[in-house]
């Protein structure tokens, strides 16, 4: 069984996205027989690139893609070089663990609510401030430059880059030479920026490629943030699949290949920035600039990275603050009155959505936790790592974007008669939950010191008894970290649920970003707090459970 | 809750072919409808951008299965066109029987595309429902004409529709109410960006274009047929010539747009819009009683007229509950669920129902109704202008995305 597990896990990862991805190609050269196209033809390309304003889109996709990437990756670099093994560095991993775990659509209506004209933040100023009781006509949300929504990819993208540099940090020896270098008076950065990060680089380049991939490609953010006229591709791209003009799924098809070309595109100039940034460092580090004079930039980095996290935290203080209140027009602060009533209403419809976001969470989830645990057990016993290649095929469906095959194993789902059906909701899931619980679980468990295993063994236990009664409880609070980190991340689901649940598995996220098109931000409310509300549980367990079952073995505590 | 989720489940995946029912849906036999209906579960694709009218369908949903023991499942569309998708999908792949869909609310162009590719319950069934006795036939012409196409008994009337607009009386603008969307351009003009719609194809954006036209056209009489698409260029130039002069001085520049118009109510209370507009003479009257909306709100309408239509659910050709969406369709015709939605408190979409026809009790009813205080009185409303050919729509959706939605 267990010999199974790594072929049965790469297959996991990658029949979905090959399968989807030729899915995407054939109907995009014309050929679908069940709508009618039997012939290889360009013509909808054709078509695609007649469409009014569809550079406009390409171009806003690759900007968002590379600015946010470069923006975030900055502003992490900037924060772990100049505050490293510090007391503050601590204290600002802690407050931004969670970060993560917010699903990215309740973390952009939040934003919403605190910088949109008519909201929170133009609500404290007004009319004090701007002398006008109404809101500003300022084009902050939706604005064509996609700015806005650049700005709400970039706070989530600086949670997930911070916390896969810190879980790179430890395999380098980032504190020594960050003395050695500052004993030769290099400064903090400088030192840092010279010999640690490109190690950690290294390791943490698929995922910055699995950013720069959902950057490009994100679509429940745009839908909430980005611009309207036009919208960048993705969004388009998901509109002319539900058109009504069966003829618009190739031209769906050929703008999903398209997206492809776009995502490719920008990781090869990300490539190209790697390269060119390595001239620099080099000529720099070589030319021996020292740069001494950083506070600005240290002050800089941590001023960004806590103006991020306040801006995310404020924001779900926003929705939970409109779950509850009676009528708030601007420029009203605070709500004139506060009632349950929204709560009320929301709840009876709630409840079945709630049913499958859990439900279908926690099956992927724990699918994805024994695959992962097999795996790795199979990797203990022989020996045996999967190497850069394994990684690869990990980092697979994250850095294809999603609407460049979900939209194809939605037809290869139709196809084989399985489309709508819960089975392949979660098995879909399971695509995205799995690289997730795989490379949160891989550390922790490889760190485990196999001298426990060898005394196992030397009792006369054999392997798998080993594993069911020492590593596995010893290694239970990771296991678990893991498991929440996967419920979440299916949580957050949106595309993949929308088209493989063909709308008859509505999860609180889908709910959630359509109910945003209603506009009413008290349902608003009520659905991304809840959105959000979910992966803070699943944490919460993670936490409580191994410490309450290992609640009288300090030792086991301090192990996990 | 988990009980129906593990049905759900089961039937979903086992495949929905092994509970399929062979036997065709007869209208005209109600008794072995609703035999046959027990136990079905209907999938009701309607918008949900709007969380009145999504606990409007809970409630019949709730209705049906105290009732009939069938289940609604309100599958939440942020555009109908998009089980129009699926249906088309599911005919060309030659899936004719056991869809996704059971019954769509629809109505206009949506309802003429699936007319045309015959992807609807035939032959008509509407008018065999008991319920239709009540339906008021004698005097609203869109319940049997939808769009300039006759519904042919293929989609049952559920609600009536009249374009209204919305001011708040304590922000008053500057100038008198508009009375035309020419007025609307100037006062526009005077008022910068406190006017929008939203974009086409939302209904309400599209509606707002299809009221300009019908001001502006030179012959009124080219709306009621099909588009000509080699004089397009030239019928609708009015049409365009206007937005081009009103875009500039609209919200945001017209360079963004309102999502819909429930969007559009959160703008008029923050003061971002001083004019908003919807399908539904009581949306204001609602949107108070739901502290959506200030009290100071108040409904006008054009002295020219403004267009008005009806909204209905249709049931596709290969739904697999035929039977519980019939069961449905008539419910939701009934006196009882028609009081209900026109109550601004619930939803407050006038009925289709001749309230002469029906028995006193429920006379009493809707007689019971308080309309709110935002509420015009039918007399009040204006003249009603007839919905342009479907084809018009699609015309005008594509020219606008061309010439707006694409950027500059």
């Amino acid at each position: 069984m267990l010999r199974l597990a790594p072929a049965l896990a790469i297959g996991v990862l990658l029949a979905p996205v090959a399968c989807g991805v030729l899915a995407t190609l054939l109907p995009a050269f014309g050929y679908l027989p069940a709508l009618g196209g039997r012939e290889f033809t360009f013509d909808h390309f054709a078509t695609l690139i007649d469409y009014p304003g569809i550079g406009r889109s390409v171009l806003l996709s690759l900007a968002t893609g590379l600015l946010t990437t470069v923006i975030a990756l900055t502003i992490v670099l900037t924060f772990v070089s100049g505050w490293y093994s510090t007391v503050t560095f601590a204290r600002v991993q802690y407050l931004i663990s969670p970060l993560l775990s917010v699903p990215h659509a309740a973390a952009a209506f939040g934003l919403a609510l605190l910088i949109a004209p008519s909201g929170f933040f133009f609500r404290l100023i007004s009319p004090a401030l701007t002398g006008s009781s109404r809101p500003p006509d300022l084009f902050i949300l939706n604005d064509p430059l996609g700015l806005t929504m650049m700005a709400g990819l970039v706070a989530k993208e600086i949670p997930f880059l911070l916390l896969v540099t810190l879980a790179a940090l430890p395999q380098t020896s980032a504190r020594r030479s960050g003395q050695i270098a500052q004993a030769a008076g290099y400064g903090r950065i400088a030192g840092f920026l010279f010999t640690t990060w490109p190690l950690v680089y290294k390791q943490i380049r698929l995922a910055v490629f699995a950013v720069i991939a959902y950057a490009t490609s994100v679509v429940d953010v745009a839908v909430i943030l980005g611009p309207l006229t036009p919208p960048p591709l993705s969004v388009r791209l998901t509109q002319w699949m539900a058109d009504p003009d069966i003829a618009m799924r190739f031209v769906a098809s050929a703008g999903a290949v398209l997206q492809l070309l776009v995502t490719m595109v920008a990781i090869f100039i990300w490539i190209g920035f790697e390269k060119l940034a390595t001239r620099l460092v080099a000529r720099k580090r070589n030319a021996g600039h020292r740069f001494v004079k950083e506070n600005w930039a240290r002050l800089g980095g941590l001023t960004l990275v806590l103006l991020v996290s306040a801006v995310i935290f404020l924001g779900l203080l926003l929705l939970a603050l409109w779950s509850f209140a009676g009528f708030w027009a601007f420029p009203d602060t605070l709500p004139r009155g506060f009632t349950v009533v929204n709560w009320g209403r929301a709840l009876p419809s709630l409840a079945g959505p709630l049913t499958t976001t859990l439900l279908t969470g926690f099956v992927a989830t724990l699918i994805a936790v024994c695959l992962a645990l097999a795996c790795l057990e199979r990797e203990a016993r022989t020996g045996r790592t999967g190497g850069s290649r394994a990684l690869l095929f990990i980092y697979l469906p994250l850095i294809v974007p999603q609407v460049g095959f979900v939209f194809g194993l939605q037809l290869f789902f139709l196809g084989a008669g399985l489309d709508a059906s819960w089975g392949a909701l979660v098995l879909v899931h399971l695509v995205f939950v799995l690289p997730y619980v795989f490379l949160s679980l891989s550390d922790p468990w490889r760190a485990w010191d196999p001298r426990y295993a060898s005394i196992s063994y030397g009792l006369g236990a054999n392997p798998n008894r080993t594993f069911w009664k020492i590593r596995l409880p010893m290694l239970l609070k990771p296991a678990m970290v893991a498991s929440a980190v996967g419920f979440a991340v299916s949580v957050g689901q949106y595309l993949p649920t929308l088209l493989i649940g063909g709308g008859r598995w509505p999860t609180i996220t889908t709910e959630a970003v359509a109910l945003a098109s209603g506009g009413n931000r008290r349902v608003i409310g009520v659905y991304a707090f809840v959105q959000m509300l979910l992966p803070f549980v699943g944490f919460a367990l993670a936490t409580i459970i191994p410490a309450v079952l290992y609640r009288n073995r300090s030792d086991m505590r301090a192990a996990s | 809750m988990l009980g129906k989720f593990w049905r759900c489940a089961l039937v979903a995946t086992v495949g929905l072919g092994m509970v399929s029912n062979a036997h065709s849906a007869d209208p005209g036999n109600w008794d072995s409808v609703k035999a046959a209906a027990r136990g079905q579960t209907v999938f009701f694709n309607a918008w949900g951008g709007s969380q009145n009218i999504n606990e409007y369908i809970a409630w019949a949903g709730s209705e049906l299965k105290a009732r009939y023991g069938v289940t609604v499942e309100h599958v939440k569309l942020d555009d109908t066109a998009n089980a129009v998708a699926t249906v088309v999908a599911e005919k060309t792949a030659g899936k004719d029987e056991n869809g996704r869909v059971d019954l769509i609310w629809i109505n206009g162009e949506n309802f003429a595309s699936m007319k045309r590719q015959k992807l609807l319950l035939s032959p008509g069934w509407a008018d065999k429902m008991p319920n239709w006795a009540f339906v008021d036939v004698e005097n609203k012409p869109t319940i049997t004409v939808d769009f300039t196409i006759p519904t042919d008994g293929m989609e049952s009337p559920w609600g009536g529709a009249k374009l209204v607009f919305f001011h708040d009386s304590a922000r008053q603008g500057t100038g008198a109410l508009p009375d035309s969307v020419k007025d609307l351009v100037t006062w526009t003009a005077a008022n910068k960006g406190r006017f929008s719609y939203p974009a086409p194809p939302d209904f309400i954006g599209s509606t707002f274009l299809k009221q300009a036209l019908s001001e502006v056209i030179e012959d009124p009489a080219d709306l009621l047929k099909p588009v000509n698409t080699d004089e397009f260029q030239r019928t609708s130039q009015p049409l365009f010539e206007l937005l081009d002069a009103l875009h500039p001085n609209m919200w945001r520049g017209g360079r963004a747009f309102p999502k819909n118009y429930p969007a559009m109510g959160q703008m008029l209370a923050d003061g971002e819009l001083d004019i908003i507009f919807a399908f539904n003479p009581a949306e204001a009257s609602s949107a108070i009683a739901q502290n959506r909306l200030p009290d100071t709100v108040r409904s006008f309408t054009f002295s020219g007229g403004t267009l008005g239509n009806t909204h209905f659910v249709a049931i596709p050709y290969n739904a697999t509950s035929k039977e519980g969406a019939l069961l449905l369709a008539n419910f939701l015709i009934s006196p009882e669920a028609q009081a209900r939605k026109q109550d601004p408190n619930i939803w407050g979409d006038p009925t289709v129902l001749n309230v002469a026809k029906l028995n006193d009790d429920d006379k009493a009813n809707f007689a019971a109704l308080d309309l709110g205080i935002a509420t015009l009185k039918p007399e009040e409303l204006g003249p009603m202008l007839p919905e342009p050919h479907p084809s018009w729509m699609t015309a005008i959706e594509k020219e606008w995305v061309r010439r707006y939605g694409a950027g500059n």
